[in-house]
């Protein structure tokens, strides 16, 4: 470590080593440890493409619906000054901290056939959210749209209002001007903010098993099906799990050449 | 309306920032100086509805503190440009009348022609990334063009710019300036911009309009030490009377000249540089002055900064005026159509 202003402390590297042995030997092992010649037997199986197809799919559409409600909400939070606003931002990152679980529980208390909207929901039109796969989709949003919605906000805030005042001058609405203007500046910001709900939609799973059960080909995701294979078969899981790492691996390189890199060069 | 009238009438308070009132007839350019703080940025917000204010700022008749920002009709060309960087320069351009509803071809054909006639649409399709200073700042006036505003703010338009970009494009902007029916309102700190540019001049100091008037007089007979040292004056306060005089009428010596006591004083010198074919002095003194000598002399004299020197100047050489805004010789602060 060549720097000017000294070495870097051991006190600070061992710490930092062991930090990286920790996040990296779990991983590693579990490549290891990997049943390779009878994986494509594993990867075959149709709960696996079901379960794999489940997951992509309910994530995008959370990650659609997390844009279409979250920007706004992103908007509103970071151009337009109101009393409340420190409460609002509060409220939406409340479930950023929540145990999934309990989101789970809450999402049952509000959208549950007996629930508070779910009961009206189900008399009205005979739908209800729980154990569909539209109810993945719902719990999906409710634990990924923080995340968007924070993310979001802050690349907006980087971008300079002025650019909004000056877009005034020209004459344009506000409508116009977050259409043609502030969406396109903060750009870069908003698709990593995508990624990111993306990738933690991806590995959700405690509210959507405790809102959904787990229903192979209607509720059952990757994480589940994980989860309930780990019961039975070791190998099974560990392959399905291999799968995962690949697609968090994929979606962080995508991330980085995309977005991140861009981001931090450009600042 | 009774009050209808073509022109600009401004009348407006931005509280704790910037007071001013005067009135421009349509076509005239009004620069307006003043030091950093004075209320220039303040001014041009408010009249752009980027501030609140309170008052009244007719154009042609209309309030404009009624409006919001963007049904003003008031083009802004902001310091630092502001261009869209994710636009190419047709598209900065194109983007006002777009705004306002006109079909894109149409708006695209029409920042063509305004790139053109500002010198710079060989450059429609390049980023401002791309642009040097100079063509960014063309790009910015022909954006705010582009719109047809009825009034033309132009936020320090020269500064930041090379020395002989910023002459080029102060000769090309008079021009453009001469041919525009609309109020132009400049915001500079050079003298120069205010005196080749504008029809009249208002000077804020502190928030205040201290001088309204057209670039002679302002420039003959400057009100406040800022503009003063802005257009190369010494202005010396005689009671109710000021009395101005250039760097070159103010003689420098080491002996106590003859003379009058009211129009001699002595100081060190602070400051010596360059200036032209002489060599200008600023002189710390009661106030601070400052006189052009030839090189030779200042040699000779040995002037350089510490030294202790008498300034005088001949009683014939300097002029004298009312100190107060309200002096009769002033007339009303409008602006002369051209």
């Amino acid at each position: 470590m060549r720097d000017t202003l000294g070495r870097a402390p051991v006190l600070l590297v061992v710490p930092a080593a062991l930090a990286t042995l920790l996040l990296t030997v779990p991983l590693v092992a579990m490549v290891a440890a990997t049943d390779w010649p009878g994986l494509p037997e594993q990867l075959r199986s149709e709960p696996l493409r079901e379960a794999l197809w489940l997951s992509a799919m309910t994530s995008t559409v959370a990650v659609a619906v997390c844009l279409l409600l979250g920007l706004p909400l992103a908007w509103v939070l970071a151009r337009v000054e109101f009393r409340g606003r420190g409460v609002l931002r509060a409220v939406v990152t409340v479930p950023l901290v929540l145990p999934p679980v309990v989101a789970g529980i809450a999402l049952r208390t509000a959208f549950g056939r007996t629930g508070f909207l779910g009961e009206p929901l189900l008399d009205a039109t005979g739908f209800g959210f729980p154990f569909t796969t539209w109810g993945v989709v719902l719990a999906h949003v409710f634990v990924c749209m923080p995340f968007v919605v924070i993310s979001i906000e802050g690349a907006l805030r980087s971008t300079d209002p002025e650019y909004d005042a000056a877009a005034a001058t020209l004459g344009a609405t506000r409508w116009t001007t977050f259409r043609r203007v502030t969406v396109p500046l903060a750009l870069p910001g908003i698709v990593a903010g995508a990624v990111l709900g993306w990738a933690r939609s991806l590995g959700e799973f405690g509210a959507t098993i405790t809102f959904n059960g787990n229903y192979p080909g209607t509720t059952q995701t990757m994480p589940t099906l994980i989860y309930v294979t780990r019961q039975s078969d070791q190998d099974a899981a560990l392959a399905l799990s291999l799968v995962m790492l690949l697609v968090s691996v994929a979606v962080l390189l995508a991330l980085r050449d995309r977005w991140l890199g861009t981001r931090l060069a450009g600042g | 309306m009774s009050g209808t009238r073509a022109g600009l009438e401004v009348r407006l308070e931005v509280p704790g920032r910037v007071q001013a009132s005067f009135d421009a007839a349509p076509g005239a350019v009004v620069a307006v100086i003043g030091p950093n703080g004075a209320g220039k940025s303040s001014l041009v917000r408010a009249l752009a509805g980027l501030a609140p204010a309170s008052g009244h700022a007719r154009l042609d008749g209309a309030d404009l503190l009624d409006l919001p920002a963007r049904e003003r009709g008031v083009g802004l060309v902001f310091q630092g440009q502001l261009l869209f960087p994710h636009l190419t320069a047709l598209d900065n351009v194109a983007f006002g009348p777009r705004a306002r509803g006109v079909p894109r071809s149409e708006a695209d054909a029409e920042a063509r022609t305004w790139l053109d006639r500002l010198g710079v649409g060989d450059l429609a399709d390049r980023r401002p990334r791309r642009l040097s200073g100079g063509q960014a700042q063309r790009v910015a006036i022909a954006r705010a063009l582009a719109t047809h505003p009825r009034l033309l703010l132009l936020d320090e338009p020269l500064t930041g710019l090379d020395v002989r970009v910023a002459m080029a494009l102060r000769i090309e902007l008079g021009r453009h300036l001469a041919s525009y029916d609309g109020v132009t309102l400049l915001v500079t700190h050079h003298a120069i911009d205010a005196l080749t540019l504008a029809d009249l001049v208002v000077v804020l100091d502190r928030g205040r309009v201290a001088q309204v008037g057209t670039p002679a007089e302002v420039s003959q007979r400057p009100r406040t030490e800022h503009v003063a040292r802005l257009v190369g004056l010494n202005v010396v306060r005689h009671g109710e009377e000021l009395v101005s005089f250039t760097p070159r009428a103010v003689n420098v010596s080491l002996e106590q000249p003859v003379g009058s006591p009211r129009l001699r004083w002595r100081g060190a010198v602070a400051d010596v540089s360059p200036h032209g074919d002489a060599v200008r002095l600023l002189v710390t003194a009661d106030p601070d002055l400052i006189a052009d000598v030839t090189p030779a002399a200042a040699t000779e004299l040995g002037l350089a900064p510490g030294r202790e020197v008498w300034l005088s100047v001949k009683a014939t050489s300097v002029r004298r005026y009312a100190a107060s805004a309200g002096a009769p010789a002033d007339g009303p602060p409008t602006a002369p159509s051209t």
